[in-house]
């Protein structure tokens, strides 16, 4: 009887983690006590704040100061071995062969179909030695993509904790902690410091079009890391902040988010809802030099034969409602899209949104589209037509993102 | 040095069929075989002094008129005619039931009400055949761009599928997806019958009688024919080795250069585009297009390898089911054996150990958990009465498939091995006495022998279960079901492809067709 108990009892420690709805990232502590606003999310399974203090003021902090959120929730894979090249090559859809080591590239691999899985960063660490980072997760399918190479994949998301430090003041933040060298870094560079007893790894990366660095280092050196940044940007005005905030700056910056602005393939139940990269604005990812990838057959195919049905745009709207999923009409009559993301953006002072189209609108027909906004106004709809424009991405460019050495601000 | 507009890889009969089709229409072809002679797994071996034997196919039921034709294997020494042989259903202790004809046209050993049923049952699965045949013949339907000439095929499906009438439609959506054993069930009642077909529905695949869709098995069969017999079978004059030698002079009249012992270790690669192979010595050869009539998983994750080729179709190559539950068994045996209640003349036919549905039933069972069966199935020819040059005078070789043996035995084969052999020998004793004494000797075939000697993986036929999910268009994946593949210019030729295993020539003259029409 004593021995049920006791089986029982370990059996119930062991699951644990079925009880812990949310998981906490390493950084949990700090932000639970910075959170004003008590205001969580669920991210990947994590337990994320959509804001800490004041939403407006966080957005602030990334284009004035220095915001620290925590992205330690972001999937994240080690790939090494005398393969991880080649695997990476063949998995994804840009000349990994053309990254160094010590840099990073955005990019975005695809099924057999073409259809894409998912984008992400991938961080060239070492010749072989690689890290890739996401926002599904993939690993049967990296093991399956790994059959054939003399490479090892490791799932390191809870490992790994990550922070991105962004905004002008981010680098004088890096340097009053004490991290020489951090100068040097020009945009999409990454190297390591020492931290503690271990090391972290920063890049010039992030996800504001800012000014701004990505820092991955051992969950349990984690919260010394934090106590290390905020302890230094005291002066430099740094403050943590939540998604909200982030996504206004991701949006000004053009960043599509996947499962937002489009739906992956692997989580799309309705055929025509996976897209191809050409569909999603990276088809200049597709490099059809480099040799196999997987989706290139595909891909060409749809290309060569003209069966690319959508496109992702920038659209700037007239007014200042943000016109968040607003359905997209031409000539005020015929329906042809969807906007996915939108705000009024403080920083361009200006209306903006990312929308996907139904070709050829967007892509060669892009004059007389109109968005309809549906605006709450006390119990009742107030209906907006507004003209739309086809506008570049990003919205928002700032010199200070990728002037080297960076700004001391 | 000559240079080829193609390369079939593997000299098996469909790799000759290919060749020959190709070169017909003028093309220069080169077959690359590795082993000493062409035949694959139809090739003759000698596994005793003076006793030889086909290897793996023992009998001939489905060699397709159309191959016949293309090839012109008639004016090349093949004799079909008049050599149709009777099918012998063996019930040690009710007698045997004897189905002569094509298939069973006529049948000894039945009563009256069950010859009846049996005649009832014959017609309305050769109905039933006569809609799938044409899709057992043809390339697949594409889905996603199907030709004129596609379409009209598939509208002629549909309109043979309406000439059943309502009532025989209705009947044959409700059976098309059943088990043999239901069937059977609903119209005869003799064990032995019953077993036969049985025991024709699961034969090469891993499937009991009671297994949902093991009808589809017996359709396959049935859809097969020879020498104008539907579903009938026979040893051609000179045996399984006339066949392969008619094939093989068939290509060498049609100018295909064959080269024996040159084992290809790679397809190359440009650019997605197959342009040729190299062989193990490292030779390269080059071609306009390279048609593998090997086994597809081979194909892909040896020859092609998983660099050129997307995740999730080296995934679905390597999901494809193609482990083996038959075993092999050549006996040099000092005399005719005498099976009971067999007339001297039916010992030349195929005679079937298999004396009940339920027998069949338990000879799987085993085979799910890793286990032979205690009491095994079995289909047995004694080639040497049809050809004597098979066997010294006065002796005779027996040759069966023995189910079921699974792949993977639990505990291995090296020590399953004997076991199994004692298992069989005690079978055929229960149906031919004393043949156990006048064993001089024995070769046992398990499928990882079969895998190991004719480079086939998981000893399995087929190259690839023949059920509904690796039929058709879906054989041996969706995307390489046309014959053509991911790989522009690698075409596939072998049974893994649609229609699947047995010696019908059918995926390889499809496959030639194919490559002759894209280009």
């Amino acid at each position: 009887m004593a021995k049920a108990t006791k089986s029982t009892s370990a059996r119930r420690d062991a699951q644990a983690h079925i009880e812990m709805l949310r998981l906490e990232t390493p950084f949990h502590p700090r932000l639970e006590a910075l959170s004003q606003q008590n205001d969580w999310y669920t991210w990947a399974g994590y337990k994320a704040p959509l804001s800490l203090w004041d939403e407006e003021l966080e957005y602030f902090a990334i284009r004035s100061q220095a915001a620290l959120f925590d992205i330690s929730p972001m999937v994240k894979y080690r790939i090494e071995g005398p393969d991880a090249e080649a695997f990476c090559n063949r998995l994804t859809l840009r000349d990994v062969a053309k990254l160094k080591p010590g840099r990073v590239h955005y990019t975005a691999w695809c099924d057999e179909n073409g259809h894409v899985l998912d984008d992400g960063t991938l961080f060239r660490l070492s010749a072989d030695r690689f890290r890739l980072c996401c926002q599904e997760r993939h690993l049967p399918w990296l093991m399956d993509s790994a059959i054939g190479f003399d490479v090892e994949v490791e799932e390191e998301t809870e490992t790994i904790a990550g922070l991105a430090l962004q905004g002008p003041t981010s680098f004088a933040v890096l340097r009053a902690a004490g991290l020489d060298g951090v100068e040097r870094l020009k945009p999409f560079d990454l190297a390591t410091f020492p931290h503690k007893r271990g090391t972290v790894t920063i890049s010039r990366t992030g996800f504001t079009g800012d000014l701004g660095y990505e820092l991955f280092v051992d969950a349990r050196q984690a919260l010394s890391l934090w106590d290390r940044l905020m302890e230094a940007g005291r002066v430099h005005g740094i403050r943590a902040i939540g998604y909200t905030a982030l996504n206004r700056a991701r949006i000004e910056a053009g960043f599509i988010v996947a499962n937002a602005d489009f739906v992956t393939a692997e989580h799309a139940v309705r055929a025509d809802r996976v897209r191809m990269p050409d569909e999603i604005g990276l088809g200049w990812m597709v490099d059809r030099e480099k040799g196999h990838f997987n989706g290139r057959r595909a891909i060409l195919k749809a290309r060569e034969k003209g069966a690319l049905r959508h496109v992702l745009v920038g659209l700037e709207v007239e007014g200042n409602v943000p016109a968040e999923h607003a359905i997209v009409y031409h000539k005020g009559k015929r329906e042809v899209g969807l906007v996915s993301a939108a705000i009024w953006s403080p920083t361009a002072k200006r209306n903006i949104a990312i929308a996907s189209l139904d070709r050829p609108y967007g892509d060669t027909v892009t004059d007389d589209l109109w968005v309809e906004i549906y605006a709450m106004r006390e119990l009742r709809y107030v209906k907006l037509m507004k003209r739309a424009r086809v506008v570049e991405r990003p919205f928002v460019k700032l010199a200070r993102r990728s002037a080297t050495p960076p700004g001391d601000f | 040095m000559t240079s080829f507009d193609d390369i079939v890889i593997g000299g098996g009969h469909n790799g000759l069929v290919a060749a020959t089709v190709l070169a017909k229409a003028g093309r220069k072809v080169l077959v690359l075989e590795a082993e000493d002679e062409t035949g694959g797994a139809a090739r003759k071996h000698e596994f005793h002094p003076g006793f030889r034997v086909s290897s793996v196919a023992h009998v001939l039921n489905r060699l397709h008129p159309d191959v016949v034709k293309a090839l012109e294997l008639d004016r090349l020494g093949l004799t079909l005619e008049g050599r149709t042989m009777p099918t012998i259903a063996l019930a040690p202790d009710a007698g045997p039931v004897v189905l002569r004809g094509a298939y069973g046209e006529t049948v000894d050993g039945l009563s009256l009400s069950d010859a009846a049923g049996w005649a009832e049952l014959r017609a309305l699965l050769f109905r039933q055949v006569g809609v799938l045949k044409p899709l057992l013949a043809r390339r697949a339907p594409d889905l996603e761009a199907m030709s004129l000439s596609e379409k009209l095929a598939l509208g002629g499906v549909a309109l043979s599928l309406r000439r059943l009438g309502k009532e025989g439609m209705r009947d044959f959506l409700r059976m098309l997806l059943m088990n043999v054993d239901d069937v059977t069930g609903e119209f005869v009642e003799n064990d032995a019958l019953r077993g036969l077909l049985a025991f024709d529905a699961v034969q090469g695949s891993h499937l009991g009688p009671r297994s949902p869709t093991s009808l589809i098995g017996l359709y396959f069969r049935l859809a097969g024919e020879i020498g104008g017999a539907e579903g009938g079978q026979m040893l051609p004059k000179g045996g399984m080795g006339a066949v392969i030698e008619a094939m093989h002079a068939a290509a060498e009249r049609r100018g295909v250069t064959i080269r024996a012992k040159a084992p290809v270790s790679r397809i190359l690669i440009e650019k997605g585009r197959a342009v040729g192979v190299v062989l193990a010595d490292g030779e390269e050869i080059r071609a306009r297009t390279v048609v593998s009539a090997i086994n597809p998983r081979t194909t892909f994750a040896d020859l092609v390898g998983p660099r050129e080729l997307d995740t999730g179709f080296l995934r679905k190559i390597l999901n494809v089911r193609m482990k083996g539950n038959v075993a092999r068994l050549y006996l040099a045996l000092d005399g005719v054996p005498s099976f009971a209640g067999v007339a001297a003349d039916d010992h030349a036919g195929r005679l079937v150990i298999a004396p009940s549905s339920n027998a069949v039933e338990n000879a799987f069972n085993p085979a799910k958990y890793g286990e032979f069966s205690p009491e095994p199935a079995m289909e047995i020819v004694l080639p040497s009465l049809s050809d004597p040059s098979l066997a010294p005078g006065g002796a005779c070789v027996l040759s069966a498939n023995v189910q079921f043996a699974p792949y993977a035995l639990k505990g291995g084969w090296d020590k399953g091995k004997p076991k199994f052999l004692k298992a069989i020998v005690a079978q055929l004793e229960r149906c031919a006495k004393g043949i156990g004494k006048t064993i001089l000797a024995s070769e046992l075939l398990t499928p990882a022998d079969i895998e190991a000697r004719f480079r086939m993986p998981g000893g399995h036929w087929h190259h690839g279960e023949l059920q509904p999910d690796q039929m058709l268009m879906s054989r041996p994946v969706f995307g390489a079901g046309g014959y053509d593949t991911p790989i522009d210019g690698l075409y596939l030729a072998g049974a893994g492809s649609h229609p699947g295993g047995g010696v019908s020539g059918v995926p390889g003259m499809n496959a030639a067709r194919r490559v002759l029409a894209e280009k």
